[in-house]
C-alpha cells in the first residue's frame, strides 16, 4: 500500500499520530460519527448540496490572485488563495457548512462548538442560522473580553455564547467545556470542531471539508500557469485547518514543497510562544495523539501568540506527521514579524489580512524563491477582526 | 490474589469506593486523607492524579486538580509520598488519571513504580480498549496491576462484555453519560444497573457519578456491588480546616 500523507488509517492514524483517546462517555457519539461520516459525505446528494452552498452562500471558488508587486519584490511568482473572500471572512465556513449538513443527516437537533478568536464560532453560528438549528458556542472568558465584535456577531446570528470559566479561560478550556457538554448530551447534539484536531474522525473529516481549497488551487494553477503543481504551498498553522485544506491535494505530490508557519509569539524560546512543533513533544490532547506543548510532567501549558487563532498548545495529527516525517518544512514567525507583514501586505497588495495569515507571509524572504518558481500562499482570513490590534500598532508608531 | 479481588471475595455488596485528588487540599495531605478514609470504613480508595485538562471530570474535580498542580503534585512526587504507605494502609488503592502525564512519565515505568509502592489497579479513562489490547494491556498485566474500564448507559451489551473481559478488579459503571458531579435521575440509573446485572458479568460492578451522600449511596449501591463517591467528598474536604476530621464526618454520615 502506498503511504498517504493526507489520509489516515482506518483507526485514524497519520504515522504515529491520531487515534481516538476518549473516555467511554464519548465513545457512542464519536463511533456514530466515525461509522457514518464517509458514507454521508460521499453521497452524491450530500455533495450536490455541499457544492451548491459553497458556491452560492460562501462564494466559492475563491480567486487565485497573482500578487504582482509582492512577486516583483521577491523576484518570483506568488499567488494568493483568497479565503479571506469567503462569507464570514475566513476559510472556517468550508468546514461548518460540511458539518451542519452532516449533523442534519445524523438527525442532530443541537450544535455545539468551541472558539478562540471567535471566527469558528461565527462560522458555526452562521450555518446554524441558515439551517434553523440551535447553536451553543463555548468561548474562554478571557477571549470573550478580548473579542467583543465576534461575540456580538454570534449573538446577532442567534447563538448562545457560554463563557468557559475553568482553567486558563481560553481556547483550550473552551474545547474542554464543549467536550463536557457533548458528554452530558449524548443523543441530540453534534459537536462541530473547528480545526483538524480532536479524536478520529475529526481530523480527517475537517481536512476533507477544507480540501476544497487545494482542489480549486490545482484547477486555477492549471489555467494560469499551465501546470496544476506549484513549487510550494505556504500556510500558517495553529491547529492547522487552513493549512490542511491548502496542502491536502499536494501532500502526495513529492515535487511540491509544503511550508507550515507556526506562531513564535515573542520568540520560540522566550516562554511566550505557540510554536508547537518546536516546543512540544508527543502527547495526547483533546482526544488524539499529536505533538503537545507541555511541562516535563505532562501538564498542558498555555501558549502565547498575538493571534488568537494560532494560540493553541497542540497541532493536528496530520501536521504532526508532516513534521516528524520531514514531508513539510516547519518555520515560525514572531508577533512582531506578523504585525509588520500585516501592514506590508495591506500596502503592497491592498489586502488587509488576518493576523494569523500574516504569519505565513513573514517567512517569504527565507525560502530562497527563484524566478521561475510558483508559490501559493493561503490567505486564510481577512483582518477586520484584528483592527483593534492594528490600530494600537499604528498609534505606537 | 489481588487486594481488589480479595475485597470482593469478602464483601459483595455496599462496597464504598471514595475518590480524591492527590495533593489536594495541600501537597502533603494525601496520606493523611488515605489513612482517615481507611479508618472511617471506606473499602477502596481511588487516588486521582491531577491533570490540567481532565475531560471526563466536572468542575469540582478540575478545580481540585488545578489546586493540586499548583501545590506541586506530580506523578513522581506522588510515588515518593506513597513509598511505605502499605505499612499503614491495607485497603485496595487504585490510581485514576489521564494518559498524557502517564505517557510523559513512561507507561512501563509508571506501571512498575505503581506496583512497587503497592498500588493495586489503574483507571485511565482516555486509554481506549483498542490501544489497551494492542500494547498497553500486556505491560499492565506484567506488573500484576488490575485495570478498570468504564461503561455507560449508552454502551452496547456487546461492548460491555468486551470491556468486562478486558477489565480486572471491577467494572466502573458511569451512572449516566455525563461528567462527574452532576445530578441524576435515579430511576434510570437503577434500570441501567439491573440491565448490567442481567448480563452476569465476570467483574463486580461499582457505580459512580452523581453519588454524594447516604441517601444516594443507599439508592443505587444495592443494584451493584457498591458505589463510588468523588466530587461530594472533594467539596467536603475543601471546606474543612482539618482533612482528617472532615473525612471522618463525611464518611460516617454516608455509612451510619
Amino acid at each position: 500500500m502506498i503511504k498517504s500523507f493526507s489520509k489516515p488509517t482506518e483507526q485514524g492514524y497519520y504515522g504515529d499520530f491520531g487515534g481516538a483517546y476518549i473516555p467511554e462517555m464519548l465513545y457512542q457519539n464519536v463511533e456514530h460519527l466515525r461509522g457514518n461520516y464517509l458514507s454521508i459525505s460521499n453521497d452524491p446528494q450530500f455533495q450536490l448540496e455541499f457544492d451548491a452552498l459553497l458556491k452560492d452562500y460562501v462564494g466559492r471558488p475563491t480567486p487565485l490572485f497573482l500578487a504582482e508587486r509582492l512577486s516583483e519584490r521577491f523576484g518570483s511568482t506568488i499567488y494568493l488563495k483568497r479565503e479571506d473572500l469567503c462569507h464570514t471572512g475566513a476559510h472556517k465556513i468550508n468546514n461548518t457548512i460540511g458539518q451542519i449538513l452532516l449533523a442534519q443527516r445524523l438527525g442532530k437537533k443541537r450544535i455545539i462548538a468551541e472558539t478562540g478568536a471567535g471566527q469558528h464560532g461565527v462560522a458555526t453560528a452562521t450555518v446554524c442560522a441558515l439551517k434553523g438549528i440551535e447553536c451553543i458556542v463555548y468561548m474562554g472568558e478571557k477571549d470573550i473580553q478580548r473579542q467583543a465584535p465576534n461575540v456580538a456577531r454570534m449573538k446577532m446570528l442567534g447563538a448562545k455564547v457560554v463563557p468557559a470559566t475553568s482553567g486558563s479561560k481560553t481556547l483550550k478550556d473552551a474545547t474542554n467545556e464543549a467536550i463536557r457538554d457533548w458528554i452530558n448530551n449524548p443523543t441530540d447534539t453534534h459537536y462541530i470542531i473547528g480545526s483538524v484536531v480532536g479524536p478520529h474522525p475529526y481530523p480527517d473529516m475537517v481536512s476533507r471539508f477544507q480540501s476544497v481549497i487545494s482542489k480549486e488551487m490545482r484547477a486555477q494553477l492549471m489555467e494560469k500557469t499551465g501546470s496544476e503543481l506549484p513549487k510550494r504551498v505556504i500556510a500558517c498553522v495553529g491547529g492547522g485547518s487552513n493549512a490542511a485544506g491548502a496542502f491536502y491535494h499536494f501532500l502526495d505530490e513529492p515535487g511540491v514543497d509544503i511550508v507550515a508557519v507556526e506562531a513564535a509569539g515573542h520568540g520560540v524560546h522566550t516562554g511566550m510562544s505557540a510554536a508547537t512543533t518546536q516546543l512540544g513533544v508527543p502527547g495526547i490532547l483533546h482526544g488524539s495523539k499529536s505533538i503537545v506543548m507541555q511541562t516535563p510532567d505532562g501538564q498542558v501549558v498555555e501558549p502565547h501568540s498575538i493571534s488568537a487563532g494560532l494560540d493553541y498548545p497542540g497541532i493536528g495529527p496530520m501536521h504532526a506527521n508532516l513534521y516528524t516525517s520531514g514531508r513539510a518544512i516547519f518555520m515560525s514567525a514572531t508577533d512582531e514579524e506578523a504585525l509588520k507583514w500585516a501592514f506590508e501586505i495591506s500596502r503592497v497588495e491592498g489586502i488587509i489580512p488576518a493576523l494569523e495569515t500574516a504569519h505565513a507571509f513573514a517567512v517569504l524572504g527565507q525560502l530562497g524563491m527563484k524566478k521561475d518558481e510558483v508559490s501559493v500562499i493561503c490567505l486564510s482570513g481577512r483582518g477586520d477582526k484584528d483592527l483593534g490590534t492594528y490600530m494600537n500598532a499604528m498609534n505606537e508608531q | 490474589m489481588s487486594r481488589i479481588k480479595d475485597l470482593f471475595e469478602r464483601k459483595k455488596e455496599n462496597v464504598l469506593n471514595v475518590y480524591f485528588t492527590a495533593g489536594y487540599p495541600s501537597l502533603e495531605s494525601t496520606l493523611e486523607i488515605m489513612s482517615a478514609l481507611q479508618d472511617a470504613g471506606v473499602d477502596l480508595i481511588e487516588l486521582g492524579m491531577p491533570y490540567s485538562d481532565p475531560l471526563a471530570d466536572g468542575p469540582v474535580i478540575q478545580e481540585s486538580s488545578l489546586i493540586a498542580l499548583d501545590n506541586g503534585m506530580t506523578i513522581a512526587k506522588l510515588f515518593e509520598q506513597l513509598k511505605g504507605f502499605r505499612e499503614k494502609i491495607h485497603v485496595p488503592v487504585v490510581l485514576m488519571g489521564y494518559m498524557n502525564p502517564v505517557l510523559q512519565y513512561g507507561f512501563e515505568k509508571f506501571c512498575a513504580d505503581a506496583a512497587a509502592v503497592g498500588i493495586d489497579g489503574l483507571i485511565l479513562p482516555d486509554l481506549p480498549p483498542l490501544e489497551f489490547e494492542q500494547s498497553h494491556g500486556a505491560i499492565v498485566k506484567k506488573h500484576a496491576l488490575d485495570f478498570i474500564f468504564l461503561v455507560t448507559p449508552e454502551t452496547s451489551e456487546e461492548r460491555v462484555r468486551k470491556l468486562d473481559g478486558l477489565s480486572s478488579g471491577f467494572l466502573y459503571a458511569v451512572s449516566s453519560s455525563s461528567t462527574t458531579g452532576k445530578e441524576k435521575n435515579f430511576d434510570d440509573v437503577i434500570a441501567y444497573l439491573k440491565r448490567l446485572r442481567s448480563y452476569q458479568l465476570t467483574n463486580p460492578v461499582l457505580v459512580g457519578f452523581g453519588i454524594k451522600d447516604k441517601e444516594t449511596f443507599g439508592a443505587v449501591a444495592p443494584f451493584a456491588n457498591g458505589a463510588i463517591i468523588g466530587s461530594a467528598f472533594i467539596k467536603a474536604i475543601s471546606a474543612g480546616e482539618n482533612p482528617t476530621s472532615a473525612t471522618q464526618d463525611f464518611i460516617s454520615a454516608v455509612l451510619n
